[in-house]
């Protein structure tokens, strides 16, 4: 069925650019290649690597040390994790042609919870205390996906109005929580969550690892996929076909909801500490790129979970990059500017309506126009 | 003009009127509970305290009447007071030079959002966000650190209090109080206002009505940009610095004031008034906290996020009973094909 739909939507793809009548037959293949979803992703990811590669020569050596893996590679993918996880729960959101502001507070709000329970204990390193702490932030996470699809396939709120209830709200709460202090708490087993090794591997990898997977098995080897898209599509027509459209919404939120928990314990429990104002600040906006980035459409209706994980990747591999090439971190908000911009442009069909019409579908040289356009 | 009261139903003055009862109910509370919160210098001061609000406020109402969002409030405030201060402390320019460059960067980067939005068919959510992301990044390439203002004229603006009858209120407010009445103005008895609910209502309607959607549309970013480094001015003027962390936040703030001033977030219903009130609550909220002095900042997220929830089910309840009607359109404009569709 996933094979299908990539068929359909491959098409869809072909059918938004210009006309293929003058293309030579021969060339088929490669433009096929070339129009592939992942394949601007999946360069800009390769770029910025290698732009490493030219400051910092051993960027890609990985050693085992004391048995656990260590690498400029294998920073990215440790600290992108938890952006991986909001960008994923985020994907399905946005397939269902929502979006949800509030992971943000999600995340401040689930690693209040877990930290203050954990320093209620009173052996924090006692298991069977941390994984109720575990459970009761996830079970809170839950709750809160649960409100925003209540709210949204419920009682019929805007998706973006819906959340930004709980954004301002949810940052508030988990001020509430903390008592606007930082708790900070001192538990080897929380810890592991997202500091520590598991199989000589970051355990927060193989936590991202194992959350992507649950999420490409439920969509792509069931029909869940199919129908989130087509609730992305029309939600009104997918009702009117047999599909509880609602229902899918709820889902898709709640699991939104769920994603955004387990980054929450996963930044908190690296830095041991849960921060209800600054925990996972920003963290909305970053995974809506990274979405965007990777090919899902704001629009909803299709989705691509691999391209998202690129995205959350490239934007953790571009910050990590303008840190080790020594240019000031404060343009961060610059780079990432320029990449919504250029990434939006080149996925517009109005954009490439206008620019491509005329010329040659070679996208990277035209995307520079628009940056000077927005710069001004 | 007399067909003013077939295309505004009275249905639609109730999420205004529910804003006044709040803010009348608010406002009695406070002055039953603290002593001093009766007195008319505390309302005064919440406009004091509130003005850049209040005309940040004013063009995201302009934006979310076509049915957009503007999320790079907040940033082009803060480019605007880093700007301001840059410039007059180590460039050393003078105010009259500053003023006017400042205003006209917002309404260029306003101008430039726009276009995207319109000609590229970009959802303004994401477009509005890569604005935020770059005006807040040019803040950092200029400082990261807090630049003082210590010229004159920001001086004077800061200190110098309009007196009337015994109260006061600072410049800021005459400004914004002047932006309120134009703006409120060109939404009421313009062309310009009447395009911007007809987008709001229905985009296609409107173009297939020969409306300049284009042009409204940009328009309506360009005014947004423009009241955000106005309010970046005012805010410059109440903080005497620039600086890069100045107005995190204030777009959702700016939203929240719209929306609990009962505007619609789909767009095409809604008045400049709720606005106003809606900024009032919210600095009536911040009073309040204030005043008690036991509760903490944080209640006051607390209490918009309710507020805003209570507000859109508001909302969904008024659309719901269907007193909510596409909006008529101008009587000027055209009703036939003949003017060139926008695009």
């Amino acid at each position: 069925m996933s094979r299908e739909t990539d068929a359909v939507r491959d098409e869809r793809v072909v059918a938004d650019g210009e006309s293929d009548l003058v293309a030579p037959r021969g060339a088929g293949r490669m433009r096929g290649l070339a129009r592939h979803r992942l394949l601007w992703p999946v360069l800009v990811l390769v770029l910025l690597l290698l732009s490493n590669l030219i400051f910092t020569p051993g960027f890609f050596e990985i050693e085992v040390r004391q048995g656990h893996l260590y690498g400029s590679v294998v920073d990215i993918v440790r600290f992108g994790a938890p952006l991986i996880l909001v960008a994923l729960g985020m994907t399905l959101v946005i397939a269902t042609g929502g979006i949800d502001l509030s992971v943000g507070s999600i995340v401040a709000i689930c690693g209040a919870m877990a930290c203050l329970r954990i320093s209620d204990l009173g052996d924090q390193n006692e298991v069977t205390g941390v994984l109720a702490a575990i459970g009761l932030a996830l079970a809170l996470s839950l709750v809160l996906g649960l409100w925003n699809g209540a709210l949204i396939a419920g009682v019929g709120v805007q998706p973006i109005i819906a959340t930004l209830i709980l954004m301002v709200a949810g940052r508030g709460l988990a001020q509430l929580i903390t008592g606007g202090q930082i708790i900070t708490i001192n538990s080897s087993p929380y810890k592991l969550i997202g500091a520590g090794y598991w199989l000589t591997l970051p355990f927060s990898i193989l936590v991202a690892l194992a959350v992507t997977a649950l999420a490409v098995l439920l969509t792509r080897r069931t029909a869940l996929g199919l129908l989130i898209e087509a609730v992305g599509g029309n939600a009104e027509a997918s009702r009117l076909a047999g599909i509880r459209s609602r229902r899918i919404m709820l889902m898709a939120y709640v699991f939104c909801g769920f994603c955004a928990g387990v980054a929450g314990l996963m930044i908190s429990s690296n830095v041991s500490s849960a921060d209800g104002n600054n925990a996972g600040l920003w963290i909305e906006l970053d995974a809506i790129l990274a979405v965007v980035i990777g090919g899902t459409p704001l629009a909803g209706g299709r989705f691509s979970i691999g391209g998202t994980v690129i995205g959350a990747l490239i934007i953790q591999a571009l910050s990590t990059t303008i840190y080790t090439i020594g240019v000031p971190p404060e343009t961060t908000l610059l780079f990432k500017a320029v990449v919504v911009t250029v990434v939006c442009l080149v996925q517009s069909p109005a954009f490439r309506a206008r620019v491509f019409r005329r010329r040659a579908p070679r996208p990277l040289p035209v995307a520079e126009k628009p940056k000077a356009e927005v710069a001004r | 003009m007399s067909a003013r009261s077939s295309y505004l139903p009275s249905g639609r003055y109730v999420p205004v009127l529910a804003t006044l009862a709040l803010l009348a109910v608010m406002y009695g509370a406070g002055a039953l509970r603290y002593e001093a919160f009766g007195d008319g210098q505390v309302i005064l001061n919440v406009f004091v305290d509130n003005a850049f609000l209040l005309v940040v406020a004013v063009g995201m109402t302009f934006v979310i009447l076509t049915g957009g969002i503007d999320l790079s409030v907040g940033s082009v405030v803060a480019l605007t007071t880093m700007l301001s201060a840059s410039l007059l402390k180590d460039q050393a320019w003078p105010p009259y030079a500053v003023l006017p460059l400042v205003l006209l960067l917002g309404a260029l980067l306003g101008l430039g959002m726009g276009c995207v939005i319109h000609y590229f068919e970009i959802q303004p959510f994401i477009v509005t966000l890569a604005g935020m992301f770059l005006a807040r990044g040019l803040c950092y390439t200029i400082s990261t650190a807090s630049i003082p203002i210590d010229d004159p004229f920001w001086r004077s603006m800061a200190d110098s209090k309009v007196r009337l009858a015994g109260y006061f209120v600072s410049p800021s407010v005459l400004v914004a109080l002047v932006v309120v009445l134009v703006a409120a103005y060109v939404l009421g008895y313009t062309r310009l206002g009447r395009n911007v609910y007809a987008i709001g209502g229905s985009p296609g309607s409107a173009l297939l009505m020969g409306l300049p959607v284009a042009r409204t549309r940009i328009a309506v970013y360009t005014i947004s940009g423009f009241c955000s480094a106005l309010g970046g001015v005012l805010l410059s003027f109440y903080m005497l610095s620039g600086y890069g962390l100045h107005a995190v936040g204030m777009e959702l703030d700016a939203i929240a004031a719209v929306v609990i001033g009962g505007t619609l977030l789909t767009g095409g219903s809604g008045y400049l008034v709720g606005t106003v009130l809606g900024v009032m609550v919210l600095g009536v909220i911040q009073t309040i906290i204030t005043f008690d002095g036991t509760l903490s900042s944080w209640w006051t997220k607390i209490v918009i996020g309710v507020l805003l929830f209570v507000f859109i089910v508001l909302q969904r309840l008024i659309a719901a009973r269907g007193t909510r009607s596409a909006p008529a359109a101008p009587e000027s404009a055209p009703l036939t094909l003949t003017a060139p569709p926008a695009r």
